[in-house]
């Protein structure tokens, strides 16, 4: 019995480090008090000064902006490319094979000076184009392991029984293999997407002037002070991560549900 | 014919991206390393291999090694913390080992740099944990908690923990429960099962997370800044400031480059000890 109690506690103890800061910052959120230290009481105040800070919001909405975009066209390219791949054979493919694993395994800290570097060199001017081309470049190799994964044996059958009946390799992709692949394709959105929100150190070295995405301007109000705005802000950023990925998640929920019907 | 146009159409994105985007920055990198930096900020296309030499310089040598320290204390708690977690919920059923791994990714759906924010406001001199300790009589003084290098590994270690527990949980949860029972049977004591079966059975899921702890452990700038206060570098930051500050580019590129050189020697270990690169970064 103590045994249980003690494994229990640890389970505990260990979801109460995880969650402690952000419970902290949306309890905050509602705090009378400026100075976070103690809940003097409870107010909705914060929440409305934020919608007269253009600043945060803006940089609220170009974090979104750039994430909606990056994983679209990281899920399209990507899973495009792992069917490519697994498909065709050509010239050096196990060289781009190695190639697309760079950006899952280098530091992320190496991956912004180069892409910097290159941005500098090819004369791109830094901003939402440069910040979006970057999330974009670390977010497809993701997409593509995840969508590899789904590729099976029976995959191939289908898709050959479908072509024997006369289906082109147009309607085949959409009606056999797209659907085949989709859990795959939905967990590589969702991962871009939450790698995205997450970024801090390539958005650091590929954003210019007028391209502020929230953590770069919560770090730069780190260093001036910081407003209880910005709990407020990020309670509503938690709460509309969740809800876009607990509709992906339900979207390949039903999917698999469907099938099973 | 009509095959081979979709195969161009098909291949044609991620080739041009991985040459483009991938190798296209790094080669540019491994170049500029050798270049030579006028004083201006600017680079002097003519070969040198000094950039290389400095980083053999004692101050750089001192945040080299402290940097690695900070890492490897870092990878230990995140390896102290998921054992214990992945072992109690191995005994669990499915479901709640399902419930547990989403539980631990939902914190990471917000920004890595909101977070350590949130550390702030628990940590300093007049945060939440200090008050708290002085009000209930535990401590008469604040504990310095943050602008030193305690709060740099408390702030480390949450960041990276789910890139740790993750592949502990998974390969902890694979271990085959009749090999556990026999040895039980055969009068095992729990930490020889530990010594004998776990670890053997978990070490390419916990080599796995080590490299997705340490490396970012010593790369993370916004953390060491933040946590650490102004005077705390590690290699993250020194980067950093030669890249926007100091503005000695083919330096910066060397040290990316040393960087780079000991996560592919990481990764040739973990594929010795049987590691699948796809399982890299899985979460």
């Amino acid at each position: 019995m103590k045994h249980k109690t003690l494994k229990n506690l640890i389970i505990a103890l260990i979801l109460i480090f995880l969650y402690l800061p952000i419970i902290i910052l949306v309890l905050y959120s509602f705090n009378t008090s400026k100075m976070n230290v103690l809940f003097e009481g409870f107010t909705l105040d914060w929440y409305k000064n934020l919608f007269n800070n253009r600043t945060l919001l803006e940089a609220f909405t170009n974090t979104f902006i750039i994430a909606i975009t990056s994983t679209i066209t990281s899920t399209v390219l990507g899973t495009i490319g792992a069917i490519g791949l697994y498909k065709y054979n050509f010239k050096f493919k196990s060289f781009i094979n190695l190639l697309l694993y760079i950006p899952i395994v280098i530091p992320e800290i190496v991956l912004g000076i180069s892409l910097l570097s290159v941005y500098t060199l090819t004369k791109l001017e830094l901003g939402m184009f440069t910040l979006i081309l970057s999330h974009i470049s670390f977010s497809i190799p993701f997409v593509i392991v995840s969508v590899r994964s789904t590729f099976s044996k029976s995959l191939d059958t289908y898709e050959e029984a479908a072509k024997d009946l006369g289906a082109d390799d147009i309607k085949t992709f959409f009606k056999i293999t797209l659907p085949q692949i989709m859990p795959g394709v939905i967990s590589g959105a969702t991962l871009a997407f939450t790698l995205s929100l997450d970024d801090v150190v390539i958005s650091y070295f590929t954003a210019g002037p007028g391209s502020n995405t929230l953590p770069l301007q919560i770090y730069s109000m780190i260093k001036t002070g910081i407003s209880p705005d910005v709990n407020a802000l990020t309670t509503l950023m938690l709460l509309v991560t969740m809800i876009i990925l607990f509709s992906l998640t339900f979207i390949q929920g039903r999917k698999i549900v469907g099938e099973k019907k | 014919m009509k095959n081979k146009v979709l195969k161009r159409i098909v291949l044609f994105p991620i080739i041009a991206y991985a040459l483009l985007l991938i190798l296209l920055p790094l080669v540019y990198i491994l170049f500029l390393s050798f270049c030579q930096n006028d004083s201006y900020g600017g680079m002097i296309y003519h070969f040198t291999l000094s950039n290389y030499l400095s980083i053999f310089d004692i101050t750089y040598i001192g945040i080299l090694l402290k940097s690695s320290l900070i890492g490897l204390v870092t990878t230990f708690l995140c390896i102290c913390i998921s054992y214990p977690f992945a072992l109690v919920l191995r005994e669990r059923s499915k479901n709640v080992q399902n419930l547990m791994t989403k539980l631990i990714m939902i914190p990471f759906l917000t920004n890595s740099l909101i977070r350590t924010y949130g550390w702030i406001v628990l940590l300093r001199k007049n945060g939440v944990i200090n008050s708290a300790l002085i009000g209930t009589g535990l401590i008469h003084e604040p504990l310095g908690l943050m602008y030193n290098n305690l709060g740099i590994i408390i702030g480390m270690t949450y960041t990276l923990l789910p890139f740790m527990m993750l592949p502990v949980c998974s390969a902890t949860f694979k271990i085959d429960n009749n090999l556990i029972e026999a040895a039980k049977d055969l009068g095992a004591k729990p930490l020889s099962i530990f010594k004998n079966i776990i670890i053997p059975e978990t070490l390419p899921g916990v080599f796995n997370g080590s490299l997705m702890v340490f490396m970012p452990a010593i790369g993370y700038f916004f953390i060491s800044d933040i946590l650490g206060g102004g005077k705390a570098m590690i290699i993250g930051n020194l980067i950093k400031n030669q890249f926007l500050t100091a503005r000695n580019w083919p330096f910066g590129a060397a040290i990316s480059m040393f960087l780079l050189i000991i996560t592919f020697l990481l990764i040739y270990i973990y594929r010795k000890l049987g590691g699948k690169l796809d399982d890299l970064g899985g979460m």
